[in-house]
């Protein structure tokens, strides 16, 4: 157990290291979510300004389902694009021929996707203090479920991506950027799945967004954690890593009998 | 028990069967050469021995371990190096050898380190970034690496690449002296012939996926009666061997 953790460990010191001493890299985690943040921050402003009629909360709404959003979209990049640099230093043959076992790269590419994401997020997050007067933690306790469910979320896409990867090598990679971005629309970021038509609410059903940010929308609106959408967002999130992990485990060892493993970096 | 025991591996990709048939043993303290053209296999039976390429066919024990139920128990006591295998170039030599250290969950690694750059003559590079080395100084990072988790067996591909001749017989010194020391094995994939006579106790010459012939280098050479290896590699790689007995 200790020697696993250590592995994980090692793994992941090594994008820490990649980090911790390049400004470039941390202003690129915090740019596009700042950048984000202050346009639709200045566009709730500008509509709630002008229009009496609407509730300052309906703001609230816009910035917390930005915030939030990038959550999930900055977890499935920390795993897939931490996963792409080993590519992309050819250094995925001397971690693959290692100890480290498949399961224990994922949780070290899980690992620095979160530090990825806190650092990316947390310059947003008191940006929307202090412009927008927007306290992400007014959503008290239930902050930490909103926020899980949408790293697991990112998760089960990256192992997608990453699948996807193993099968069609590095040309896969414009995935790493665009999927979980991509389902935006269908995530119901902004907008209650009623919204959209019917042939398109079954998606967003199936996807734990949609219940996420009704849930958040829920505990800006009545102040109430609404439990039974978090309950179902838990576990369409468990059976979306289920089947993730499992394609994840069948692409890898493909990738083994096909030689995948040994070009995925050419 | 053989460091490497390999017997009627097979691989095929489609229609191209890369790997047929091959068998071969290296005992523990000795060097084995994995000499062939391109395309002649070489490189798909170290990915095998590896763990990275499933064969279709075969069993590979490494240690005493059976590579298709045990792998992880094998990579941990053996170690790759290669030229076409990167180390993270913005990472210092001293934090791409700490990487390795907690992967392969190296006891004592700070001194480990400093041994390796003792031994390598890294210590003025342990700052600097992998990236900034030049082919002689990465090759002697990779090496590092590659002793890192002091290993019973070590596969090489192409140790001495682009290095010149001076820098390369510090690393076959540096790699013998670790053989000596250690009783570890080594498995050789090389184009560089004068290194293979030097280092391996015996040669494994692939051609079309299989092993055609095998020997101590001057028992290869004596028995095509050629005057050393290179000629002996170019009449298999040409298909013109004679054998003088």
């Amino acid at each position: 157990m200790i020697a696993a953790l250590r592995r994980i460990w090692g793994l992941m010191y090594r994008h820490f290291c990649l980090y911790r001493r390049s400004w470039p890299r941390l202003l690129e985690l915090a740019y596009w979510p700042t950048l984000e943040l202050l346009i639709w921050g200045f566009t709730a402003k500008f509509v709630v300004q002008g229009h009496a009629d609407l509730p300052v909360r309906a703001a609230g709404a816009l910035i917390g389902g930005v915030l939030l959003w990038e959550v999930a979209l900055r977890a499935q990049m920390g795993v897939t694009i931490s996963f792409l640099e080993e590519i992309w230093s050819r250094n995925l043959g001397h971690v693959f021929v290692s100890p480290l076992r498949p399961r224990e790269m994922v949780f070290a590419l899980l690992g620095v996707s979160v530090m990825r994401s806190l650092a990316g997020l947390a310059p947003a997050a008191v940006i929307a203090f202090l412009l927008y007067d927007f306290n992400v933690f007014t959503f008290g306790p239930a902050l930490i479920l909103f926020m899980l469910n949408l790293f697991l979320m990112g998760w089960w896409l990256a192992l997608g991506v990453i699948s996807l990867l193993f099968r069609y090598g590095a040309s896969a990679e414009a995935l790493a950027w665009t999927l979980a971005f991509g389902l935006t629309p269908v995530a119901c970021v902004f907008y209650p799945a009623s919204i959209l038509p019917g042939w398109l609410r079954p998606v967003a059903d199936a996807l734990p967004a949609a219940h996420i940010f009704a849930g958040m929308r829920s505990a800006l609106y009545r102040h109430v954690t609404d439990f039974s959408q978090l309950g179902i967002a838990f576990g369409l999130n468990g059976i979306w890593m289920a089947a993730a992990a499992m394609i994840f485990a069948a692409q890898f060892r493909a990738a083994r009998r096909n030689g995948a493993l040994v070009t995925i970096g050419e | 028990m053989d460091a490497i025991n390999v017997e009627n591996l097979t691989k095929s990709f489609g229609a191209v069967r890369a790997v047929e048939g091959v068998s071969f043993r290296v005992a523990p303290g000795t060097t084995c050469g994995l000499l062939g053209g391109n395309g002649a296999g070489k490189t798909t039976t170290i990915s095998m021995l590896l763990g990275i390429l499933a064969p279709d066919a075969g069993a590979i024990r490494v240690l005493g371990h059976d590579m298709a139920r045990d792998r992880f128990a094998a990579l941990a006591r053996m170690n790759y190096s290669s030229p076409y295998v990167a180390l993270p170039m913005r990472l210092t030599v001293e934090e791409n050898l700490r990487v390795y250290g907690h992967l392969y969950n190296v006891p004592q690694l700070e001194r480990r380190i400093r041994e390796l750059a003792r031994d390598f003559d890294l210590e003025a590079l342990l700052r600097r970034k992998a990236g900034a080395l030049s082919a002689g100084q990465k090759t002697r990072v990779a090496l590092a690496k590659a002793l890192i988790n002091r290993p019973a067996l070590i596969l090489l591909d192409e140790p001495t690449a682009s290095l010149d001749p001076d820098t390369a017989d510090y690393v076959r010194t540096g790699l013998e002296r670790y053989r000596d020391e250690t009783g570890a094995a080594i498995l050789l994939a090389s184009h560089n012939m004068a290194e293979v006579e030097r280092l391996c106790a015996e040669v494994l010459m692939m051609k079309g996926g299989r092993i055609v012939d095998r020997g101590t280098p001057a028992g290869l050479i004596a028995r095509y009666g050629r005057g050393d290896l290179e000629q002996v590699f170019l009449a298999i790689a040409r298909g013109t061997e004679s054998r003088a007995s």
